[in-house]
């Protein structure tokens, strides 16, 4: 590794003990050599890796404690369901000491987001009402709300971003109506890293009356986040991006509206009285969990955000503040490469997309690759955002807590060399 | 440089790449057709003259990666002279290259068996189908009798 620039941040981390090669060494994957070089992992934006402690816990728990949860009487039952529970209460004071009751167990943030498209959408969305969201949301935060303004004859409405790809804040009152009914925002962009200001855009919608979503894919796995000093009404994010297990998430809801919100899936599990005439619902949270969970990944979360917290969330941010700024400023030394999102690294995350003028995404991440580096090529899930941006595609290398200058300087070397090899 | 890449990016295909033939505007067409492959944002836009029943002029501009963009290069070099028939023929056999098939090609045609390193890159398949895919599509519409239409074909229908 190479010795940080002594800036009093740096000096900071150090003294908190933030050891890159001591975190590196705890992901078996990361040790791997992929095309006869060493594996650089640039994708975390897509996916993280796991550390050993939660692919050991993944393995316990199917070696000493598998049972289904909630019903069963017996011992394994018990043990399963009071992990299971635990791991809810944990995930609750993560982010930020909400009541466990409003810690909803989803497959991943595109189940936690249709979700409310459908329970609150049906609930509260009339024709002519007005969902707002921003030109920047993932696929994931936009195509469900697209359905349910179509399904209602709703308007959907956006709010546009600069051009160094934050969001247009002076035309958020313009867009924001007395029909607002749902403000619907990514916490960070996984195509710009720009972290937007949820707080203040909720605190505007909600004296309109808009209930306030946040997607935090991004934003939860690399920055604290208080989902009660936010302001949002909702708040979803993947235990996969966070060192988690795939198949897992979190939607977080204010106990009042999750009182009032019909379910949306139903089954067992769901329900409190059953007749062939009429069904009562259960309590929250298990009025939104039918059917059997993903048991395993609901308890071994709770290790992957063990491992986050003996980091320290704030610690990461740091870390990927200082690495940001550090990758921004050698992808600006190569002639030509075009850095989307802003460049200042203290208001962005750490997925930085670029192009090339002249080589397309998809030719960097397969000569990328054949260096053993790992990016992400093409629209990122984000087409409209693309549009915005005059671009088809763009190449994305996102940094986390296992990253280091020398992952960065991987990446820079052999994007220099890409273009000798293509000769354009 | 690893040996697949090299499969991949072959001298060939780069220098196809670098200088794409078929750029040339051509004035009138009998036929016409697009593609789109929208996991890239790849575009083709192809043009087909012809003369006694054989291809005289291509116009085929690629926008998009180093394969697609060769791809489309080499098809606009190989097609010139030959009949809507061969062209067929060779458009499938291309196809069949590219997934692994059994296949045909004609002993004049070396460019294209430079696409077969491709098909070690699965997600990279589509790039170099997609100007044989729209060739596919202009002859369907032109032996159709609806050569006046210019339909888009996308990687993505399925149908391939």
């Amino acid at each position: 590794m190479h010795t940080r620039p002594k800036s009093g941040e740096a000096a900071l981390i150090d003294e908190r003990n933030f050891d890159v090669n001591r975190i590196k060494a705890d992901f078996p994957i990361l040790s791997q050599k992929v095309n006869g070089h060493r594996l650089v992992y640039l994708d975390n934006a897509a996916s993280s890796q796991k550390p050993q402690m939660v692919i050991d816990a993944i393995a316990k728990y199917y070696q000493e404690d598998n049972a289904n949860i909630h019903r069963g009487l017996h011992t394994l039952a018990e043990r399963a369901t009071s992990a299971y529970e635990h791991s809810r209460s944990r995930v609750a004071r993560f982010i930020g000491g909400v009541d466990r009751e409003e810690v909803i167990f989803t497959s991943g943030t595109t189940a936690g987001i249709n979700l409310l498209s459908y329970s609150l959408g049906e609930q509260i969305i009339k024709a002519g009402d007005e969902i707002l969201i921003t030109e920047m949301e993932h696929h994931a935060n936009l195509v469900p709300w697209v359905m349910l303004a179509k399904r209602k004859n709703a308007v959907l409405k956006r709010i546009p971003i600069t051009r160094d790809g934050r969001l247009d804040l002076t035309k958020v009152n313009g867009l924001l109506s007395n029909r607002t009914r749902i403000v619907a925002l990514s916490h960070m962009s996984n195509v710009l890293g720009t972290i937007n200001p949820v707080t203040e855009i909720a605190e505007i919608a909600h004296k309109k009356g808009a209930i306030v979503i946040a997607d935090g894919a991004q934003a939860a796995p690399h920055m604290p986040v208080n989902v009660r000093e936010l302001g949002v009404d909702f708040y979803a994010f993947s235990a996969h991006k966070m060192l988690g297990p795939t198949g897992l998430g979190i939607l977080y809801g204010k106990r009042d509206l999750l009182e009032t919100l019909p379910p949306f899936m139903t089954g067992g599990e769901m329900i409190r009285e059953v007749y062939f005439d009429k069904v009562t619902w259960n309590e929250i949270p298990h009025k939104f969990e039918p059917g059997t969970p993903h048991i395993a990944g609901a308890i071994t979360f709770e290790t992957a955000i063990d491992f986050l917290e003996q980091i320290g969330m704030e610690n990461i941010r740091q870390h990927e503040i200082e690495l940001t700024a550090y990758a921004i400023q050698k992808l600006s030394q190569i002639d030509g490469l075009e850095i989307q999102g802003p460049l200042d690294a203290s208001i962005r995350g750490s997925a930085i997309s670029f192009t090339d003028p002249n080589i397309h995404p998809h030719d960097i991440s397969t000569f990328l690759d054949s260096k053993g580096i790992a990016i992400r090529a093409g629209h990122h899930c984000a087409q409209p955002l693309m549009r915005a941006l005059g671009k088809v595609a763009t190449a994305r290398a996102s940094l986390y807590i296992y990253n280091d200058e020398d992952d960065v300087d991987a990446l820079v070397d052999a994007l220099i060399e890409m273009r000798k090899y293509f000769g354009v | 440089m690893s040996h697949e890449l090299d499969l991949m990016y072959r001298d060939v295909i780069l220098d196809h790449y670098r200088s794409p033939r078929g750029r040339t505007p051509i004035e009138k067409s009998d036929f016409a057709s697009e593609g789109h492959n929208p996991a890239c944002g790849d575009d083709i836009t192809l043009k087909i003259a012809l003369k006694d029943g054989t291809v005289k002029d291509v116009y085929a501009n690629c926008r998009g990666c180093a394969i697609s963009t060769a791809s489309g290069s080499i098809m606009a070099e190989i097609l010139k002279g030959k009949t809507i028939g061969e062209a067929k023929v060779l458009a499938a056999n291309v196809k069949k290259m590219l997934k692994g098939e059994e296949f045909e090609l004609p002993d004049d045609v070396d460019d294209i068996e430079a696409l077969e390193g491709v098909k070690k890159f699965p997600v990279r398949i589509k790039c170099a189908l997609l100007a044989w895919m729209t060739l596919l599509e202009g002859i369907k519409n032109y032996q159709s009798g609806h050569a006046q239409e210019v339909t888009v074909i996308s990687t993505e229908s399925g149908d391939e």
